[in-house]
């Protein structure tokens, strides 16, 4: 994995003593909470409920055991004892002391990470996916290409106070599992027939209150003017982006409004005066980032291990958490592994604890090369495991209460923090997601229903990217109760797609019955293996809507009750 | 115009004495003596200026500033006459001055003082002088002394910038 040089060190160090010197004007009232906010946000700390939070970078996703280590003991001596990852690939700390902030930041940095950017108007964490450089469809090793945009976007200083928040994702494997489509800047790196390293480049895209799949504005963009294209994208979003409205600031707007031909006008124009020479990648720059993401020192193995096969064939549970936890790798004889953040009732989507995130930096050590992923769908991933040690490392997994086998499946629920932390939201989302969960503990139930994405959002900022999950819930507000509203069919990957609003909404209660009414609905019409996404693609959503409503309990649906 | 900090050979410093009147509005112009040195709305700044600045032979005595939305293109013709261009912040949290200063600097070839006014803090300065900014109007809240240690910034720029056009792996 990437290490720090001197430059990067330098440039964490410095910001650290920065914020340093930021928060103790802000604690002798040199610095107004106002004046105070966008330098916070952009160190990733927000004011939430009860406490602050902080937003922890990991770019790309890629952790090192002892970078796992860190943020273990950042839980443990900062937070009340766990972390929560989420969505894009950053880790969240929700009970942080305003005064305590640079000492974490110390800690961090140490440890080559920092919180710079995770938040505030202007180029967040760089995502790409959880099996990049590892997984067996892989185009490209997205890595480089990510890294080189953490460097260049950090503190760039024309762009810390865009119109709004920025987000960029990049994949380059067959399957998208980096929902670059849902991103203000997706970027898809594949080969040109002559071998050459091209980008495509999707524009626009974004959830929120307004949802939208982006939009390809260059097909064959050549890698050396990555950053000179992502450049002229921002030039013209800080120039001509909406301020007037925070809700219609994000780019996805000023594309909407000029019609992506026309921005694609404005975006080459722009480029056109700042591609050449030295905003150009050099092959020297490639070779020194690549450098840092070289395959680790694989052995030769054979395809076929007996004793993992006797296992599998001994082991019912193990070989139900192979078949969904377990995913092919580029590398004959090993494979990359989820481990999932969604036990159930025990704990929150995507809250780790400190001594799970102890034993998984142990068992990269034991069973991988070190190393840590962290996967959109808020799991981690150990990326390289040979065969013969997946039933160690699943007995292992099992003892910490991480061998739970639904990746995929209903219950890997993505869910937002939700009411219960969040002073956005509307709703709360944790009790859904466990109550869901709960109903549908039954395994076999659950792997028979097969691959479905769940996905709650507390509140319209759909930080749960409700609109892309095959069953989306989103947290809405009724003169001050809290009610669910469920779409279907949304799908994110290389057929993104947004989810259709079935009806009213939910009260909480009845959320547990819903899904499982829907489920059960699938279930009647599929065809052999057919998976969910398909049917509500062939059926539509009246089926659906029919069987839910149809002498439905929830109080909006009933007749008024009239008496004698 | 007091509480104003500007690069020279020497460094960053406290202007003693500025000569700057800045100007909103027609009104205002009406009010403010004719021979002072004024920062005129770009368009007053047409309006008041004698045929042979506008024809370019000779100096303006004032100099413009552009608000937010307005384009520099419209401009060009009178860089090698006007003494000063001030962009504005209305909010500290509006970025686009940034991106102005960069295209006057790097694509329109603007050589002279480009001053930041409006609501100029500490903790933004160092981005406006990577972007270009020669001169800062502080807000008239702050302290301009402390605001001078905004200047410095990080010295890591990964990127590149007006006052250093190269990426960083170019400079390694």
């Amino acid at each position: 994995m990437y290490s720090y040089d001197d430059y990067d060190y330098a440039l964490v160090r410095e910001r650290v003593e920065q914020f340093r010197d930021q928060v103790a004007r802000r604690l002798n009232g040199e610095l107004t909470e106002e004046e105070f906010l966008p330098l916070r946000l952009q160190n990733g700390l927000y004011m939430q409920k009860h406490a602050y939070m902080l937003r922890v970078a990991i770019p790309y996703g890629v952790l090192s055991g002892n970078q796992l280590r860190t943020l273990a003991h950042i839980a443990r001596t900062y937070d009340k004892g766990y972390g929560h990852f989420t969505t894009r690939q950053n880790i969240q700390f929700n009970w942080i002391q305003l005064e305590q902030t640079p000492g974490i930041l110390d800690c961090l940095a140490a440890a080559q990470m920092h919180a710079i950017q995770t938040s505030g108007n202007c180029v967040r964490n760089v995502t790409t996916e959880a099996f990049a450089g590892v997984a067996a469809d892989e185009i490209i090793d997205p890595r480089p290409f990510a890294e080189l945009l953490r460097q260049w976007s950090t503190i760039n200083p024309e762009f810390l106070f865009l119109p709004r928040k920025f987000k960029i994702a990049i994949s380059s494997a067959e399957q998208d599992r980096a929902a670059i489509k849902v991103h203000d800047i997706g970027l898809h790196v594949y080969r040109a027939t002559n071998g050459e390293m091209l980008l495509r480049v999707y524009v626009g895209g974004g959830l929120g209150r307004t949802p939208i799949i982006g939009l390809a504005i260059k097909e064959d963009l050549p890698w050396r003017h990555l950053l000179s294209y992502v450049e002229a994208i921002l030039r013209v979003y800080n120039r001509h982006g909406r301020r007037d409205n925070k809700y219609k600031a994000r780019i996805k707007i000023l594309v909407k409004a000029l019609g992506i031909a026309a921005f694609a006008e404005e975006v080459q124009r722009e480029w056109q005066a700042i591609n050449a020479g030295p905003a150009e990648i050099t092959d020297q720059e490639y070779q020194r980032i690549a450098a840092a993401f070289v395959a680790p020192a694989y052995e030769f193995l054979p395809a076929q291990n007996f004793d993992y096969n006797t296992q599998l064939f001994k082991h019912a549970e193990f070989s139900r958490w192979v078949a969904r936890s377990v995913i092919a790798h580029k590398v004959t004889g090993y494979a990359a592994v989820i481990i999932s953040t969604k036990p159930g009732i025990s704990a929150p989507p995507g809250d780790v604890t400190a001594e799970q995130m102890e034993v998984i930096a142990l068992l990269a050590e034991q069973f991988g090369f070190g190393e840590v992923r962290v996967a959109h769908e808020q799991n981690l991933v150990l990326p390289d495991v040979r065969k013969a040690d997946l039933f160690a490392l699943w007995q292992a997994l099992d003892l910490i209460g991480m061998a739970t086998p639904n990746a995929g499946l209903l219950t890997d629920i993505i869910a937002c923090p939700g009411g219960d932390y969040c002073s956005l939201a509307n709703a709360k989302s944790i009790p859904i997601a466990q109550a869901i969960q709960q109903r549908f503990e039954d395994l076999d139930y659950l792997h028979d229903a097969g691959d479905v994405s769940l996905n709650i959002s507390g509140c319209m900022n759909a930080c749960g990217h409700h609109h892309i999950g095959n069953i989306g819930i989103l947290g809405v507000d009724k003169n001050g109760s809290e009610f669910y509203q469920v779409t279907l069919g949304g799908a994110q990957g290389n057929d993104s797609r947004l989810g259709k609003v079935i009806g009213p909404a939910f009260s909480a209660a009845e959320m547990p019955d819903v899904i499982e009414k829907i489920i059960t609905t699938y279930k009647d019409y599929r065809e052999v293996d057919e998976p969910f996404i398909d049917v509500v693609q062939r059926i539509g959503i009246d089926p659906f809507k029919e069987n839910l409503y149809q002498n439905s309990a929830s109080p909006q649906q009933q007749p008024m009750e009239v008496l004698p | 115009m007091n509480n104003v900090i500007a690069l020279a050979q020497s460094g960053a410093h406290i202007v003693e004495q500025d000569p700057w009147v800045f100007i909103n509005s027609e009104t205002e112009l009406v009010e403010a003596s004719a021979h002072q040195k004024l920062i005129l709305p770009f368009s007053l700044w047409q309006k008041c200026q004698p045929d042979a600045v506008l024809r370019g032979e000779q100096q303006s005595v004032q100099g413009f500033w552009l608000a937010p939305e307005e384009e520099e293109e419209p401009v060009k013709q009178w860089l090698a006459v006007v003494p000063l261009i001030a962009l504005q912040f209305p909010s500290f949290r509006d970025g686009r001055a940034y991106t102005q200063a960069y295209v006057l600097r790097t694509r329109l070839g603007w050589a002279g003082e480009l001053r930041a006014v409006g609501d100029v803090l500490r903790d933004q300065l160092s981005h406006m002088r990577q972007c270009g900014f020669t001169s800062f109007a502080i807000r008239t809240d702050k302290s301009v002394t402390d605001a001078l240690k905004g200047l410095s910034g990080i010295s890591v720029l990964y990127g590149r910038s007006v006052i250093q056009p190269l990426l960083l792996f170019r400079r390694r």
